[in-house]
């Protein structure tokens, strides 16, 4: 779309322009460019002396048994935090949209998870789950259940997916419940005349017609699951014990800032560009869709 | 409600009362941490209810810090910090991208449509995946250990530069006409009719854009060093991977309780806007 009437000047539309295009050529374009120009180099360990290697860097990841453990736990890491995030919060967003005394208040604690900073997401997480005073872990322990996610990888993995369906719950929670507010009602008054009880009505004809606000939440998730929970992994579990909780987002800065591995990092930024954007591709594909609705 | 069926009301009423207890025990527990003295934290069970150390915890925090002995520094400082980063990013954000969708929209020039899909890349990469070259340019431009470096790299935004332009295409273009006929410079006709028009977008996108800058963690673990730059939720998530012999929950949950109370208190009382931003800058 564009504009009919227009100004005419010659010099001040780049002046305006000018801020947001050097800070986006001096921060994104110069440190992207890095990235990839970094991926092919090889750097000797004393710095300084840098070689030219085509795509070793990416050669040695890709034969790197850490790296696919790594790619793998991730999808599982992604799949449970999109499936349990959007389940909870489908089923508390169907509920608010029934109920008509208090929908204000329960709105209203639902949407504060969302501004919580995932790294103070897992300081709290971790508290409640703490192996000598969490209060969780201790009536955990009362039923004979011992959870100590410092040790026991699987528990670990457990406690982040918590963490981040914690933190992202309200930001699903306002989306489905904006869809099933603009729902037509006749739809569902017709179908209730008809005689469907409301099981029939939701799944027949509510989650239908929420479908497409799913399958964009369901980007959304998978794309702060991948990247948006480093702050959660940060203050939890630091990518341990081993490697049980060492997503590619947590990978690619421990291997660049503690493992100094700046051609290994690189690339691994690189392919992770590659995977975002994918996803921002799917996500526009869809959403240009669902404006022609 | 399509019917009155008051046993399916009173299940889905069960069903959200159960789900909020759930949501609200972890900041509940929190708070009840920062209300008991040292002592009590360390002995399992800890208590549900909260105890009365309240005041002297969040001043022990707040004006000597976590550990004063081993020099930590002070959350009331902190807290600036991360006050000055958040309003930076949301402000600088909103400034730069106003003006930018400014220029887009509203006037034909050379190297426009390359400027506008410049912006638009931006969208695709989160600061978390080019990290470490981020870092290497910071520190070439000196940047470290200052508030420009904590602000000036996060405030390039595809998504607040897309929000104005479809604002301001939805604008009629009789106005444009009428303040061309008038005589009015473009700069006049951005400040006294375009701005006024687009307050309750720009009030939007601060409430969304203060949250980010707030809960910002990378950033500011990478590129301070000198606790005086320390922002407020990167010095909770420090403090709770540092390995204490006696770890001083009470205190470290107080300072969870402030890194969290700003962008809560916002998004509470900001809600619509919230929920608006939220919405608007999805699309």
């Amino acid at each position: 779309m564009e504009k009919r009437v227009t100004f005419n000047e010659r010099w001040l539309p780049y002046l305006l322009v000018a801020p947001q295009i050097v800070i986006t050529l001096v921060f994104f374009f110069w440190p992207s460019g890095e990235a990839i120009w970094q991926s092919v180099l090889v750097e000797d360990a004393f710095g300084g002396n840098s070689k030219f290697v085509w795509f070793e860097n990416f050669s040695h990841l890709f034969s790197d048994p850490n790296y696919f453990a790594s790619a793998r736990l991730t999808l599982v890491f992604s799949a449970l935090v999109a499936s349990l995030g959007l389940a909870a919060s489908l089923l508390l967003a169907v509920m608010a949209d029934r109920v008509i005394r208090g929908a204000s208040a329960y709105k209203t604690i639902l949407v504060w998870p969302y501004a919580v900073a995932p790294a103070v997401a897992g300081v709290l997480w971790g508290f409640l789950f703490n192996p000598s005073v969490g209060v969780v872990a201790w009536a955990l322990s009362v039923i004979g259940i011992e959870f100590n996610y410092v040790i026991n990888g699987n528990q670990a993995l457990l406690l982040i997916v918590l963490a981040a369906v914690w933190n992202q719950i309200s930001y699903n929670f306002l989306f489905f419940l904006a869809g099933l507010q603009s729902i037509p009602k006749s739809l569902i008054e017709a179908a209730a005349i008809d005689g469907a009880g409301p099981g029939r009505r939701f799944w027949d004809i509510v989650f239908p017609l929420l479908s497409p606000t799913g399958f964009f939440l369901l980007v959304i998730n998978i794309i702060y699951a991948f990247f948006g929970t480093f702050g959660i992994v940060g203050s939890l579990t630091q990518g341990g014990p081993g490697q049980s909780t060492n997503i590619l987002v947590w990978k690619v800065y421990n291997d660049g800032f503690r493992g100094q591995d700046l051609g290994g990092s690189s690339a691994q930024s690189v392919i992770l560009m590659a995977v975002v954007i994918l996803l921002t591709f799917v996500q526009f594909r869809f959403i240009e869709r669902r404006v022609h609705y | 409600m399509v019917e009155n069926r008051p046993l399916v009301t009173w299940l889905s009423h069960i069903v959200l009362i159960v789900g909020l207890v759930v949501i609200a025990f972890p900041v509940w527990m929190t708070f009840v941490a920062s209300t008991h003295d040292q002592a009590t934290m360390l002995r399992s069970p800890v208590p549900l209810w909260p105890g009365s150390h309240l005041i002297e915890n969040y001043k022990e925090v707040l004006f000597e810090g976590y550990n004063a002995k081993r020099g930590t520094v002070p959350i009331y400082v902190t807290l600036t910090n991360s006050l000055v980063m958040a309003l930076g990013v949301a402000i600088g954000k909103i400034a730069i991208s106003i003006i930018a969708a400014f220029a887009i929209v509203y006037f034909r020039f050379p190297l426009r449509m390359t400027f506008f899909w410049a912006i638009f890349v931006t969208l695709m990469l989160p600061v978390e995946v080019r990290i470490v070259p981020t870092y290497g340019v910071v520190a070439s431009l000196g940047m470290l250990d200052s508030y420009s470096g904590l602000i000036i790299p996060l405030i390039a935004s595809a998504t607040a530069t897309f929000l104005f332009r479809q604002f301001f295409l939805s604008v009629p273009d009789e106005l444009t006409e009428a303040a061309r006929v008038d005589g009015a410079s473009p700069m006049r006709f951005f400040w006294d009719i375009l701005l006024p028009m687009s307050r309750t977008s720009i009030a939007a996108l601060f409430v969304i854009q203060f949250i980010y800058g707030w809960n910002q963690y990378l950033w500011p673990l990478l590129i301070t060093t000198r606790e005086s730059f320390y922002t407020v939720v990167m010095t909770v998530s420090r403090q709770a991977n540092v390995i204490d012999a006696v770890p001083s929950w009470n205190l470290l949950m107080a300072m969870a309780m402030l890194a969290m109370l700003p962008p809560v208190l916002v998004v509470v009382f900001m809600q619509r806007q919230f929920v608006r931003g939220l919405v608007e800058t999805e699309k």
